[in-house]
C-alpha cells in the first residue's frame, strides 16, 4: 500500500510507461479539459443554458482509467463524470449533446449531464445519486464472472460518496464475492461545499478498505502515470480473479461544485497550493522534460480544442428531443401509461 | 382441458422460480438467506440452491441497496436477476436502486440499456408484526414511470405472473402476501404457463356493484361478495393482478355495467391505490354512476402490535359498509 507521504506530488516516474502511452494520457486529458472549459465558457457567455459539475483539475485520473481499461471493460460514473466519459471513448457529440439536451445526445436528450450511458464504449450508467453507482458496478462485475469473461468494471465517485450506505454495502459485497471491480474514489477534498475532514474521521478514504477486506491504495491523482500504474495493477488483479481494489486518487476541483459555484468556502491558501499541482500544468512540464517537444504538446491541445468545437457545432445545430421521442423508452414494448 | 395440480402460493412461486432457472441460464436469484437448508424466513426458495447451485441462488449480506443495485448491474448486462427483499418494509433501503435506477435506465439511456429485473418482496400484513414489518407499500411504486407492479392473489396467478415478470423486459416489483403463502389452488402444469402483466381478472361475476381489489384483499372482497349475495345483491369482484400498468379498461367495463364501485385494498386509504382508481373511474363514468365511488383500506395509522392490527386493517365489514353506501342503503 502506497500513501501520499511516500509518493510526493509531481514525482512522476516514467517507469514501464511508453512514449505512446504518455501521449495517449495527455491527449485524453487535453480532450477532457477542452470539453469542460468549452461548456463552461458557453454557459458563461450565454451561448447555451445548462448545468455541469466541472471536472477541471481531475483530468489525470480519468485519463489513467481510460488507458488502463479495454474498450469492453465497464465504467459507472457520476454527475461529475464528463472527463470519465471522454476518457472511456464516448463520442463528443453524444456527451455534449446530452449536456445540452439535444437529439445528438447519447440518449437523444432524455438523460442530461447526470445520466449519460454509452454501452458501445462500456459506459453503462452515470448517476446523480451520490454513492449509488457502487452497487451497480458490483452487478456489472458479477455479470462478467457469470459470463466467464475477464472483463472488469470500474466505478468512480467522490470522497463524499464513501460515507453512504450504498458504498459500504456495495464494496462489502464485492469483497465477499471477490468480484472484478475497481472502486476509484476521485477525492477532490470537497463534497459539495463541505471539506473532507468534516465528514471523515480517518485521513484517507483508502483506509476504509481495511474494514471491508480488500486492498486499499492512495495515489496522487494529479499524477497520471502513478495513477495509471495503480489502476493498471488493480485491473490486472481483478482480471486474474483476485477481486476488487479500492483506489483513492487525491486531486482537486478547481471550478467549485457546479458551473457557477464561486467556491468561496475554499481557503485561498489551499486553492493556491492546489494550483501548483494542476495536472494540466505539471504533466506537460513533465512531458517536456521527458522527450516531448512544445510543438507536440501544442498540437495535441489544438486538436482537442478543434474536436470539441466541431462537436459543439453539430450539437447546437440539432433540435431538442421532440414529444414523441420524450415519451418513448419508458417501457420496452412501447407501452405508454396515461390517465387519459 | 389443461392439466393442473394443486399447489399453495408458496409452492407455485417456488415452481415458477425453478422453471425460470431451468428455462434460462440468465436467470439467477439473490437475497438474504435464500439458499438451502435455511431457504429464507418465507421458505419460498426451498430446494432451489440444491437443484441449481449456489451461483444461481445467491446468499447475500444484509444489504438491500446492494442486493438490488447488483441486480440492476447484472440486468443491464443481459441477466434476469430475481432479487428478494425479505419483507416489504425493508424496501426503503433499496428504494433508490428501484426508483432512480432500475425504473429509469432504459429511458435515460434512450433505450441503450434495459433492466429486466424482478424484485420479489413479501408483505407481512396481518401477521401481527407491527409498524415496521406489516406495511402494504404498493402505492409508493405505482407512482414511478418505468416500473411494473404485480400482486397476485392465488397460486395460478402467482406462478403465471411471476414467470411473466421474470421474462418481462422491464423491472417488475412482485409482491407476495405472506398470509397467502399457504393458500392452495389449481395451477396449470408445464413450462409455458404465463399470466399476462397488465390484465385484470373477473374473480366473481356480478351485476349490481363492482368490487375492485387485488392481492391480499381479494379474499376479503370475495367474502364480502358472498355475504352480499345472501342479501340478494350481486357483486362483481375484479382482481387487478397488476397495479402498474393498471387494467382500467376492465374496471371501466365492469363499473359501466354495474354503475357502482368499491375499491378495497390493504394499503392505507389515504393516497392509496384506490384514490387513483376512483379518480379514473369517476372521470370516465361521470354521469353513468348510480352512487359515489367508494374506497376502503387501512386506517391512516402505523400498523399497531398484534392484538390491535385487525382494528386498523381492511376487513370484510369495511367492504360491506362501503358497498351499502354506494348502493344507497340507508343507516350504514
Ligand atoms: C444521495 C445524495 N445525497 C445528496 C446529493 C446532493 N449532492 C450532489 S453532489 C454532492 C457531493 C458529493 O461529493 P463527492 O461524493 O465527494 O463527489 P464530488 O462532487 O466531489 O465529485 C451532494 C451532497 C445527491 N446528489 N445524492
Amino acid at each position: 500500500m502506497t500513501s501520499l507521504q511516500d509518493a510526493p506530488p509531481d514525482s512522476t516516474t516514467a517507469e514501464s510507461v511508453t512514449k505512446e502511452q504518455l501521449s495517449r494520457l495527455f491527449s485524453s486529458m487535453a480532450r477532457e479539459e477542452a470539453v469542460d472549459v468549452r461548456i463552461r465558457n458557453g454557459i458563461k457567455r450565454g451561448e447555451f443554458a445548462t448545468v455541469i459539475w466541472p471536472s477541471r483539475g481531475q483530468e489525470a485520473i480519468s485519463a489513467a482509467i481510460g488507458l488502463a481499461l479495454r474498450p469492453d471493460d465497464r465504467l459507472v460514473t457520476t454527475y461529475r463524470g464528463l472527463h470519465d466519459h471522454v476518457a472511456k471513448g464516448v463520442p463528443l457529440p453524444e456527451i455534449i449533446g446530452e449536456v445540452l439536451g439535444t437529439s445528438t445526445g447519447a440518449s437523444r436528450g432524455k438523460g442530461g449531464t447526470m445520466h449519460i450511458a454509452d454501452p458501445d464504449h462500456g459506459v453503462m450508467m452515470t448517476t446523480g445519486i451520490v454513492g449509488s453507482g457502487v452497487p451497480v458496478a458490483v452487478g456489472l462485475a458479477l455479470a462478467a464472472v457469470k459470463d466467464g469473461v475477464d472483463r472488469v468494471a470500474v466505478v468512480t465517485f467522490g470522497d463524499g460518496a464513501t460515507n453512504t450506505g450504498s458504498f459500504h454495502e456495495g464494496v462489502n459485497l464485492a469483497a465477499v464475492w471477490k468480484l472484478p471491480v475497481i472502486f476509484v474514489c476521485q477525492n477532490n477534498l470537497y463534497a459539495e461545499m463541505t471539506p473532507v475532514e468534516e465528514t471523515m474521521a480517518i485521513e484517507h478514504v483508502a483506509q476504509r478498505a481495511l474494514g471491508l477486506g480488500l486492498p486499499g491504495v492512495t495515489v496522487d491523482g494529479n499524477d497520471p502515470v502513478a495513477t495509471y500504474q495503480v489502476i493498471r495493477d488493480a485491473v490486472a488483479l481483478a482480471r486474474a480473479g483476485g477481486g476488487p481494489t479500492l483506489i483513492e486518487a487525491v486531486t482537486f476541483r478547481f471550478e467549485g461544485h457546479y458551473a457557477g459555484d464561486g467556491g468561496k468556502y475554499i481557503p485561498a491558501e489551499q486553492y493556491a497550493e492546489a494550483k501548483l499541482h494542476d495536472p494540466m500544468v505539471t504533466f506537460p512540464r513533465f512531458l517536456l522534460e521527458n522527450g516531448f517537444t512544445a510543438a507536440e504538446l501544442d498540437e495535441i491541445r489544438q486538436q482537442a480544442a478543434d474536436e470539441v468545437e466541431a462537436a459543439v457545432k453539430v450539437v447546437v445545430a440539432a433540435p431538442p428531443a421532440d414529444l414523441e421521442e420524450i415519451r418513448t423508452d419508458v417501457y420496452a414494448d412501447g407501452l405508454v401509461v396515461t390517465h387519459d | 382441458m389443461t392439466e393442473t395440480q394443486t399447489l399453495s402460493i408458496r409452492e407455485a412461486i417456488n415452481q415458477g422460480l425453478d422453471e425460470a432457472l431451468r428455462l434460462d441460464p440468465k436467470v439467477f436469484l439473490l437475497g438474504e438467506d435464500l439458499a438451502d437448508p435455511a431457504a429464507g424466513v418465507n421458505a419460498v426458495t426451498r430446494g432451489l440452491a440444491t437443484a441449481h447451485g449456489m451461483d444461481r441462488v445467491m446468499n447475500t449480506p444484509i444489504s438491500e441497496a446492494a442486493i438490488v443495485g447488483a441486480a440492476v448491474g447484472a440486468a443491464i448486462e443481459g441477466y434476469r436477476p430475481v432479487a428478494e427483499i425479505m419483507i416489504m418494509d425493508f424496501i426503503g433501503i433499496a428504494m433508490d436502486q428501484i426508483v432512480n435506477h432500475a425504473a429509469k435506465l432504459r429511458y435515460m439511456s434512450g433505450g441503450r440499456t434495459s433492466c429486466p429485473l424482478t424484485v420479489r418482496t413479501a408483505v407481512f400484513a396481518g401477521t401481527g408484526s407491527g409498524g415496521t414489518h406489516s406495511q402494504s407499500l404498493e402505492a409508493w411504486f405505482m407512482h414511478v414511470p418505468g416500473l411494473k407492479v404485480v400482486y397476485p392473489s392465488n397460486p395460478a396467478d402467482a406462478k403465471g405472473l411471476l414467470l411473466s415478470s421474470i421474462f418481462d423486459p422491464d423491472p417488475v416489483l412482485f409482491m407476495e402476501a405472506s398470509r397467502l403463502y399457504g393458500v392452495k389452488g389449481d395451477v396449470p402444469v408445464g413450462d409455458g404457463y404465463r399470466v399476462p402483466i397488465g390484465k385484470a381478472a373477473i374473480a366473481r361475476p356480478g351485476t349490481d356493484l363492482s368490487i375492485i381489489t387485488y392481492g391480499l384483499a381479494t379474499s376479503a372482497s370475495l367474502s364480502a361478495a358472498e355475504a352480499l349475495a345472501a342479501e340478494g345483491i350481486s357483486a362483481e369482484v375484479i382482481d387487478l393482478r397488476t397495479l402498474l400498468p393498471l387494467d382500467i379498461d376492465t374496471v371501466v367495463e365492469s363499473v359501466g355495467r354495474t354503475r357502482r364501485a368499491v375499491i378495497a385494498h390493504n394499503a392505507t386509504t389515504v393516497a392509496g391505490p384506490g384514490a387513483e382508481i376512483a379518480a379514473q373511474v369517476s372521470a370516465k363514468l361521470f354521469g353513468a354512476l348510480d352512487g359515489p365511488v367508494e374506497r376502503v383500506g387501512a386506517r391512516f395509522t402505523p400498523i399497531p402490535a398484534r392484538a390491535s392490527e385487525a382494528a386498523v386493517t381492511l376487513n370484510v365489514a369495511d367492504i360491506l359498509s362501503a358497498a351499502r353506501r354506494t348502493l344507497g342503503v340507508v343507516g350504514v
